[in-house]
């Protein structure tokens, strides 16, 4: 399965809420009513920019049974990124007419759970608050630690607090505080998840303080979506079509490939969900593995390639594509 | 531990410590007793203070003493029969926060009643190590009239409530904790295979 069923939709509301941070509002091209979806999922989102084309994973962040419309933030990244969010930020505005992917849930909270732990690093907070949103229409019992680095910076502090009161728990950076997450972690009923959404130490950090306390794999989830990282210029070339298509620096291979009309196949394009994982045939370069999801061994391998975020610093790559 | 392409049938991995749980707790029978061994010998002292074995059997004196001793420093305790072992086990993760970790060796009912108990503690079975020894005797459920037959040996079996013929199948539930029998002579009664005692 490929990812690539698309819906037109219009923008209807923009909001700045935090230093960086814009809230975006869609609804459908028709107004017809948008798909329900489940806590945690996340839309892509196509992106137009110039001679470019990018498509973004952004986390939906509405009710999940609200259908008039879905909400995605938007951190902007800066100018040393690939211009995705860049784009969001100065080329969308109300009114704007975009495609959007439907949800796609690769991070569901556990239902089965006794207790929920989240915790959220700035622009991580966004899957959580449709998860939020969910469980306590469920009544299932969470509590949310989320770090900020000032309340300028970090998005819903107040509507969150108030929506949800103490089981909300934030930690400024700028005040020195940190997460608490090993007497957090450390003192949980039986049956409880973690789930961590944030930059890639803080993921880190939370699944490692998780494993040391003893905490089964099992009971510990994380999500990060990364854009693909800028580079040199390639070539991939098509085992199955005999076809060579270059990818520019600041491509996907995906994205390269995508643009000469080759359907591939991918789902979270954030190099989370495993979905476009690819055979490598030859290489001439060395591959830069960008991805969460292949295992050491599998990289040093050298005979799989996620093409959504990975690329090779220079010459050419065959793939079985 | 029979090989099967059914895909529900269980897999047992084996036994292997989690070094950073912050307590084990192990439930064996006599024959898995001597998987727990093995894996204390592979761990260290530190591993065993932190576990507790509970013993589901019907041990001599004799065996209980020989049992203590190759299993210290890690406590022990003996329990006369699996559901009295579940029992205890229940009691304590009553009060167990995160951080416990479960392990089960031995028959497969055994292993299927540990995993079923965690399962009412929101405990993923595959975060509990298993490992199994001893008989390959199985607990089956009828699909008939659902009543569980216990310690069955051999396919096709009577079922021990309303006594159909019933082929025993690798269909296994684990919220049940039992292989599925289904009748095996429903167009022809009585027209029954050889009973072969597959599961001794």
């Amino acid at each position: 399965m490929s990812g690539s069923l698309l819906r037109r939709v219009r923008v209807a509301e923009v909001e700045r809420v935090a230093n960086r941070i814009k809230r975006f509002r869609f609804v459908d091209i028709d107004n017809a009513p948008l798909s329900v979806f489940s806590g945690g999922s996340h839309i892509s989102v196509v992106m137009h920019s110039g001679d470019r084309l990018m498509r973004n994973p952004y986390s939906l962040m509405s009710s999940p049974i609200d259908t008039s419309s879905y909400q995605i933030s938007v951190l902007h990244c800066g100018d040393d990124s690939r211009g995705g969010s860049k784009f969001m930020h100065e080329n969308v505005a109300v009114g704007t007419e975009l495609e959007i992917s439907e949800p796609l849930n690769l991070f569901p909270p556990v239902k089965l759970a006794k207790r929920h732990v989240f915790v959220a690093g700035g622009i991580g907070i966004t899957p959580f608050m449709s998860m939020m949103n969910e469980l306590d229409g469920l009544h299932a019992d969470f509590e949310m630690h989320y770090g900020v680095r000032s309340l300028d910076e970090g998005a819903y502090c107040k509507y969150l607090q108030s929506r949800y009161g103490s089981r909300i728990n934030i930690y400024r950076q700028d005040m020195g505080q940190v997460i608490p997450l090993e007497s957090i972690l450390g003192d949980q009923r039986l049956g409880t998840h973690m789930y961590v959404c944030g930059p890639k130490p803080m993921i880190d950090w939370a699944l490692q303080t998780a494993e040391l306390l003893g905490w089964p794999a099992e009971n510990v989830h994380s999500e990060q979506f990364s854009a693909p990282p800028l580079g040199n210029p390639f070539v991939v070339k098509l085992a199955k079509s005999g076809r060579e298509i270059p990818v520019k620096g600041h491509q996907s291979i995906l994205e390269a490939v995508e643009e000469h009309g080759v359907d591939a196949p991918f789902l979270c394009r954030g190099g989370a969900c495993g979905q476009c994982e690819t055979g490598v045939i030859a290489c001439d370069g060395y591959i830069q593995h960008n991805d969460h999801f292949l295992t050491e061994p599998e990289r040093v391998g050298g005979k799989k390639i996620m093409i959504c975020m990975s690329r090779i610093q220079t010459g050419s790559i065959t793939l079985d594509l | 531990m029979t090989i099967s392409t059914n895909k529900s049938r269980p897999i047992y991995p084996g036994l292997s410590p989690d070094l950073n749980a912050r307590s084990n707790l192990i439930v064996c029978d006599k024959a898995g007793a001597a998987a727990v061994s093995e894996l204390l010998a592979r761990a260290d002292a530190t591993f065993a203070k932190r576990t507790t074995v509970f013993v589901a059997d019907t041990l001599s004196d004799g065996d209980m003493t020989t049992l203590a001793t190759d299993i210290a420093p890690a406590a022990i305790e003996f329990l006369p029969t699996l559901s009295a072992a579940i029992a205890r086990l229940r009691e304590i993760l009553d009060a167990a926060p995160m951080g416990v970790r479960l392990y089960a060796a031995g028959t497969e009912p055994l292993i299927g009643s540990v995993v079923q108990a965690g399962a009412d503690y929101s405990i993923d079975h595959l975060s509990i190590k298993t490992e199994h020894r001893g008989s390959l005797m199985r607990r089956v459920q009828c699909v008939h009239c659902k009543g569980f037959t216990e310690n069955v040996t051999t396919n096709p079996v009577t079922c021990s409530h309303c006594g159909l013929t019933l082929m025993v199948r690798d269909h296994y539930s684990r919220r049940l904790a039992a292989f599925q029998g289904v009748c095996i002579d429903a167009e022809v009664p009585g027209d029954v295979p050889e009973t072969e005692a597959i599961y001794q």
